[in-house]
């Protein structure tokens, strides 16, 4: 049966098909839909862990009681797996196992556009790289069979274009043909002391000469020649836009991207008069091909930033481009904090309190934007907390009371707590503040630890935040309302004041969470039109329900107006009104 | 090759329910024996950014995402995003456009006046230019959020798909209970 399915849906089916009986992740864009996917085959145990090491460390243990296990992140989350990926590469495995590392170049969602592909040379795994959906489905099967096969953890790179692209899938059935899991001791392998760990060593490596050979025959390599005037290297969604532009290119068009099959690289060049790879960031290809003495160009025509395009490899390569409407500037439309969003006066507070604030990764990563504008750092997941701390190190004791660090509850528990009790461990004077909205909102609405359900809804243990910050030793933890302005203000300002750590917990729910009881949407709110004096204070929350209405004379007066469809009734924009002009429609 | 695919660029703003027409224009063209690849960016633009599907459809498909200047339908759910993506179109392409203003943030807040003129501006560069109320007739199907499915009628009539597959697609895709009202939708769409 045919369907059309996303590369996401596509891992996840390829991960159903090989017989796969344990998928871990942590959500992060644009990962996080292939969990959400592989819930839907009931054969597999699918969970959310608390961050990438730990999912990484649940399918070790999968692996090694003797099932296939898959295991999902964003390229980002490859950086906090990699401890445990770097040894999983000497141990081995016992059922085959996957990692998926996203990426995203152009950061269309996320912090950075390092390319994964290093990590598989770096660890010493082998990786394959789909170019569509079929792909996606097809090489998570072949990645799991090649596990077992060499004895190695396989990563399977996809990226944004790929996981959030759709394309069209013939569906297989399930290995049913596999042994049961079931308790083996082999420390030899598995235990990895030095004396152990010595011995695996050189075995990996062979692993990956005997792969690099084999690896010119199998099938997910491709040589296809056609015009040999030029040939190009390429591999993954880059292939596709080789296809697109330069239809009549021989390409070689690789499935497995590390080890390098190099006796079908020589085989290629040969063919061929001018080589080329494309490939989208590292010259990664382009530098192995090159250190094996063949001439070729990369770097030289595609950039090493940004995600290639059909238009980007037509200017590589000089083509003309089609014509195009020229456009006017219009105004932007960057994303925004939803109408009703908790963290919005949290920021507003913040801004005003001139706080220096060290941001972390999450929707209120939003409260960068104007008119909010208050985060003054973001760098990784659970940076805020220990960056907090570091800069109260080097300031004067009047700029450390200045210094709050703003974390998700989600992100709190992905890699916060440390830097917390590391705050608290090294005296700290910061603020940090929880903003707990019961979800891991921007990659979709995930549970998580705190939120009391399971990936498959299962109701579970829900971590308690303050009680987590008391053990950590914070002496002061409030729990605050933060649609309460004046509150949430004088709490933030009493505990920036006070020398020593403090954490700030609020305790009010995103406004998208669709399970019942957690989030109910208030009566809707108006604007009375004769007691609005249009001094735009309530603008100054940056509610996408308001809008400015010009009184169209030319001048710069008018009055604000509330979207009745969009107000979610969370009161924060009475409070900013002074003429009492904000109140529940009637 | 391209000559052979149909572009279809599908543009509005996160939430406007792009991705659900954008699937149902995917699973219409897979139903009627063509290969389909689509793309569109997640993340950041489920937040009110703005949102741009590809949907291509052919006998074979390369890239997923539209070759900037070969789009040959651009549908737009909302009329500034109609006009940011033009460039994405080729010259003579055809634009189904859904009368509708959203404000962005900076003109909620005042900072600056959405552009007027919009549709004019359109059709001075594109002649085949079907400007429909998705939201009035979307009302008279039975419910104005079926306004895209109203828009996805209006441009299955400028597709080589046959009626019986967007029907299928339609029961594939949409809700049991909303079927009804979007399958009429659709037929209003279409009559445009």
């Amino acid at each position: 049966m045919k369907e059309i399915l996303s590369g996401n849906e596509a891992i996840a089916r390829g991960a159903y098909e090989a017989g796969c009986l344990v998928a871990c992740a942590y959500p992060g864009t644009p990962s996080t839909e292939i969990l959400e996917n592989t819930l839907k085959y009931s054969e597999i145990n699918s969970s959310w862990a608390p961050n990438e090491k730990v999912a990484l460390e649940v399918a070790i243990g999968a692996s090694f009681g003797g099932g296939r296990a898959l295991c999902t992140m964003k390229h980002v989350g490859v950086n906090v797996a990699a401890d445990p990926l770097f040894t999983l590469a000497y141990t081995g495995v016992r059922g085959g196992l996957v990692l998926v590392a996203a990426d995203d170049p152009e950061m269309h969602s996320s912090q950075n556009e390092q390319d994964s592909r290093n990590y598989a040379r770096f660890a010493k795994v082998p990786m394959l790289e789909p170019s569509d959906s079929r792909e996606c489905k097809e090489f998570t099967r072949l990645a799991f069979e090649l596990s077992e096969q060499y004895d190695a953890p396989v990563m399977l790179r996809s990226s944004t274009r790929i996981s959030h692209g759709k394309s069209v899938v013939e569906l297989g059935e399930r290995i049913t043909s596999l042994p049961a899991p079931k308790l083996q001791k082999n420390p030899a392998k598995l235990v990895m002391l030095p004396g152990n760990a010595r011995v695996r060593h050189p075995l990996v490596e062979q692993s990956m000469v005997n792969l690099s050979k084999a690896a010119a025959t199998m099938p997910f390599n491709r040589l296809e020649v056609r015009d040999t005037s030029i040939g190009i290297i390429t591999a993954g969604i880059c292939y596709q836009y080789v296809r697109e532009v330069l239809p009549n290119a021989s390409t070689l068009k690789l499935g497995l991207v590390h080890p390098l099959p190099h006796d079908l690289i020589r085989e290629f060049a040969s063919k061929v008069d001018k080589l080329y790879v494309i490939e989208e960031l590292d010259p990664f290809i382009e530098g192995q091909v090159k250190a094996m003495g063949i001439a070729v160009i990369g770097k030289e025509i595609v950039s090493l930033c940004g995600e290639l395009t059909p238009g980007r490899l037509r200017t590589a390569f000089r083509l003309p481009q089609p014509a195009v409407v020229p456009v006017d500037a219009m105004p932007g439309r960057p994303p925004n904090m939803c109408p009703g969003c908790p963290h919005r006066g949290v920021f507003f507070a913040l801004n005003q309190l001139k706080a220096y604030v060290t941001g972390d990764i999450g929707c209120y990563t939003l409260g960068f934007m104007p008119p909010l504008s208050a985060m003054d750092t973001c760098v990784c997941m659970g940076a805020s907390i220990g960056m907090a701390t570091g800069v109260t190190k080097v300031v004067s004791d009047e700029e450390k009371k200045k210094v709050v660090a703003v974390i998700g509850d989600s992100t709190f528990l992905h890699t916060g707590i440390n830097g917390l009790m590391d705050m608290v461990y090294n005296n700290s004077p910061a603020t940090v503040i929880i903003l707990d909205n019961s979800i891991t909102a921007m990659t979709g609405r995930q549970d998580n630890p705190a939120t009391g359900f399971t990936l498959m809804d299962d109701p579970t243990h829900r971590v308690d935040i303050p009680l987590l910050c008391k053990a950590l030793g914070v002496k002061n933890v409030r729990v605050i309302n933060p649609l309460d302005l004046e509150e949430t203000k004088r709490v933030i300002s009493e505990e920036m004041d006070r020398c020593e750590t403090s954490v700030i917990i609020t305790n009010k729910p995103c406004v998208l969470i669709k399970r019942e009881d957690v989030f109910e949407k208030g009566p809707v709110y108006a604007v009375a039109a004769d007691a609005c004096t249009g001094c735009r204070a309530c603008l100054k929350i940056g509610c996408p329900a308001i809008e400015w209405q010009p009184a169209g004379d030319g001048s710069k007066k008018g009055k604000a107006h509330i979207d009745p469809l969009l107000c979610t009734g969370c009161d924060v924009c009475r409070q900013m009104c002074k003429f009492n002009a904000i109140g529940r429609l009637q | 090759m391209s000559e052979q695919i149909t572009n279809i660029l599908l543009v509005g703003v996160g939430g406007q329910g792009i991705l659900l027409a954008s699937e149902i224009l995917s699973e219409a063209a897979m139903l009627a024996g063509f290969d389909v690849k689509k793309s569109e960016i997640h993340g950041m633009s489920q937040r009110g950014g703005s949102v741009v599907s590809h949907v291509r459809y052919g006998v074979e498909v390369f890239s997923p995402i539209v070759p900037e200047g070969e789009g040959d339908i651009l549908f737009g759910f909302e009329l500034m995003e109609t006009l940011r993506s033009l460039p994405l179109l080729k010259p003579g392409g055809t634009v189904v456009a859904n009368d509708l203003r959203i404000s962005p943030p900076s003109v909620l807040m005042g900072q600056e006046i959405y552009p007027e003129g919009l549709v004019e501006r359109v059709k001075s560069q594109f002649a085949d230019f079907l400007l429909v109320d998705g939201q009035k007739i979307a009302n008279d199907a039975g419910n104005v959020k079926a306004a895209n499915t109203v828009l996805l009628g209006a441009v299955s009539r400028r597709l080589t798909i046959s009626e019986q597959f967007w029907m299928k697609a339609l029961e594939k895709m949409v809700p049991s209970k909303a079927l009804d009202i979007n399958k009429r939708a659709f037929q209003m769409g279409r009559g445009l």
